[in-house]
């Protein structure tokens, strides 16, 4: 388990002390599965259950976690033949009958001391060979997170692709009692488990965005009567205003060495896109037009930015070197594209785009130029990529609530996180951590 | 209500002036005190009528001075109407606002000491930050109706709540309607 979340659950167990943050889990349904799933074998953990109850179930959270990919296929426990705990009992026969092309065994042990290890091993059903083993040592608090690892190391082994089950996602939830309604920040793993308050509030809280070393997050606050925009180290719990000019202060995004943070101001006049040096604390206005510019996101090199503008009449997004010089429109689909996202490698342009009415989160193919409508929703709005640029997670309505989706980024699988508590917007999908050693 | 009020303020002046001139006079009768302390209820001031005239001071004002400076608390003054509402992705004034909007320039030009915020809201749907942007555009054509009527630009101060705080929940064409808004707030002093 890394010193990070060590450190991480070490500050949870301090909020939820003093904040009493309400821990509702996420409900999570496949609401359209890919037929081209690949089918995976996760077998229950072997478990001395004469030691208690397991705090997590580990099988199947990595399998809900492989699932929720869009990349695999879960093999039901009951479809199973046999339930080996190591490979050595494996018989890949039982397994290639129905048709599984991967398989995962493993076992959990309480160690002197109250931690956990757990030992795992994945074959290839077919060459009967494996593909990874791993004995991993966890306190009973990681134990979740230490699922999550073992599905980053099955997608990876089988994929190619570095997994992002175990990285975080923050969002804004707007609970009403009465009258009155009471704005939080959250910060939960991504399969919406371990959900914690990081700053409760009665003025709306908006667009929260992640540092590239997912210790702090940016976001709006009207606390003041006016959006304004801050800093807040989650870990230290400490927060700072970082801009209150006159005007609207939205939309702030870190640069991806973390230096600098775009914004929105509209201190001269009407909004446009500025950098903020967070060391020199020095301004820099991008972008001068008389119409709205908004929503800045950088493009990986942090060399230029891409942003919405009215310019054209309605929202559409372009793209602009940081340092100046023109802006280049880059949608032409529709009337209405907002909200840009920008896949890690710099080559998918997730959007907001209206189509007859509604609103529903895009991809365009930045070098094919291939547009593509990847959600069914009538007002979806804030796309998110996942740090590997896999899934894209958004806002979406059930009913009258907003609720979380995620959806695959070919498209073919799509969920809903349902939250049992309040209104859930503006997800944000945290960066990979740094390797601290 | 507080027009009342405002009128006994100005009779205890007027009365405090005139006890002032009258004080040169030369009375000396302590008890004067206590007839003002008889005085101290609404009713006996509103029901007096004997050959007393009470006539209030001429409020500050500069022209057009169309409204008095209490028709902001008169619910059937055209000033009570402090809403008005924009069409989808739109900043523009619709035309049936225009008279509202004057009305209020006109008020604002007459008291040059009262300053109103002009709050921007637009509906849910689409972009949350576009829509704060939206919200802010909408408050500023709203300024500078008000400008053209001589108001004060310091005492226009403009801010834009975008999406985030709705005048109805719902979601269909007229609660978005109601939510696509510039709300004129008069600032307490």
């Amino acid at each position: 388990m890394s010193k990070n979340i060590r450190c991480f659950l070490a500050v949870l167990t301090i909020w939820f002390g003093h904040s009493g943050a309400s821990v509702a889990a996420l409900d999570i349904e496949i609401t359209k599965a890919a037929d081209s799933a690949l089918p995976i074998a996760i077998v229950p953990f072997g478990w001395d259950s004469t030691q208690g109850r397991l705090p997590v179930d580990i099988s199947t959270v990595i399998a809900e976690d492989l699932e929720r990919s869009g990349q695999f296929r879960a093999i039901p426990v009951d479809e199973m033949l046999a339930q080996p705990h190591q490979g050595s009992d494996i018989k890949f026969e039982n397994w290639r009958i129905i048709g599984v092309e991967n398989l995962a065994v493993g076992k959990v042990e309480v160690m002197p001391g109250g931690n956990y290890r757990v030992n795992f091993q994945l074959f290839d059903v077919l060459k009967a060979r494996q593909l990874e083993g791993h004995s991993l040592q966890a306190r009973p608090q990681d134990l979740r997170n230490l699922a999550h690892e073992i599905s980053d190391i099955i997608y990876k082994a089988i994929t190619g692709e570095k997994g992002a089950f175990n990285t975080r996602i923050a969002y804004v939830t707007a609970v009403k009692t009465g009258k009155n309604t009471e704005y939080r920040l959250e910060v939960a793993d991504t399969d919406g488990h371990n959900a914690r308050t990081v700053l409760r509030s009665r003025h709306p809280l908006m667009s929260p965005s992640w540092s590239p070393d997912a210790r702090s997050l940016a976001y709006v606050s009207f606390e003041n009567k006016q959006p304004e925009v801050f800093i807040h180290s989650v870990f230290e719990a400490s927060r700072e205003s970082i801009a209150a000019f006159k005007g609207i202060n939205g939309a702030p995004v870190w640069s991806p060495d973390g230096q600098k943070l775009a914004l929105t101001l509209s201190r001269n006049g009407n909004p446009d896109i500025y950098v903020l040096d967070l060391r020199t604390r020095k301004l820099k206005q991008v972008t001068r037009n008389w119409a709205i510019d908004t929503e800045p996101a950088w493009m990986p090199d942090g060399r230029s930015l891409i942003f919405t503008s009215g310019r054209s009449g309605g929202p559409q997004l372009y793209k602009i070197p940081v340092d100046g010089g023109k802006a280049e429109r880059l949608t032409f689909e529709g009337n209405y594209n907002a909200s840009p996202a920008i896949s890690p490698d710099g080559r998918s342009l997730a959007m907001v785009h209206r189509y007859r009415g509604r609103y529903q989160i895009a991809v365009l193919d930045l070098k094919s130029d291939l547009f593509r409508v990847l959600t069914d929703g009538y007002l979806d709005e804030s796309p998110s990529f996942a740090p590997n640029g896999s899934m894209l997670l958004y806002a979406s309505q059930s009913g009258e609530q907003g609720v979380l989706a995620a959806v695959s980024i070919d498209g073919r699988t799509r969920q809903r996180l349902a939250f049992s508590e309040g209104e859930i917007r503006e997800p944000t999908w945290a960066p990979f951590p740094p390797k601290r050693r | 209500m507080k027009s009342i009020i405002k009128n006994r303020c100005t009779l205890l002046i007027l009365l405090a002036l005139l006890a002032g001139c009258a004080g040169t006079g030369g009375f000396q009768e302590d008890d004067a005190g206590e007839e003002f302390g008889e005085f101290d209820s609404e009713t006996s001031f509103e029901e007096e009528d004997e050959g007393v005239d009470v006539l209030p001071l001429d409020e500050d004002c500069k022209p057009p001075c169309e409204f008095t400076r209490g028709a902001l608390e008169d619910p059937d003054s055209p000033l009570a109407e402090r809403l008005i509402f924009f069409e989808f992705d739109k900043s523009e004034i619709q035309p049936q606002y225009q008279e509202l909007l004057v009305n209020h320039g006109k008020y604002l030009a007459s008291y040059p000491d009262v300053v109103i915020r002009l709050e921007g809201h637009a509906d849910e749907r689409g972009s949350r930050e576009y829509n704060l942007a939206l919200g802010e555009l909408r408050a500023k054509a709203v300024r500078q109706v008000l400008l053209l009527q001589g108001v004060p630009a310091e005492n226009i101060n403009v801010v834009s709540f975008g999406e985030e705080i709705p005048l109805d929940d719902g979601q269909n064409e007229e609660a978005w309607a109601q939510n696509r808004r510039v709300e004129l707030v008069y600032e307490e002093n």
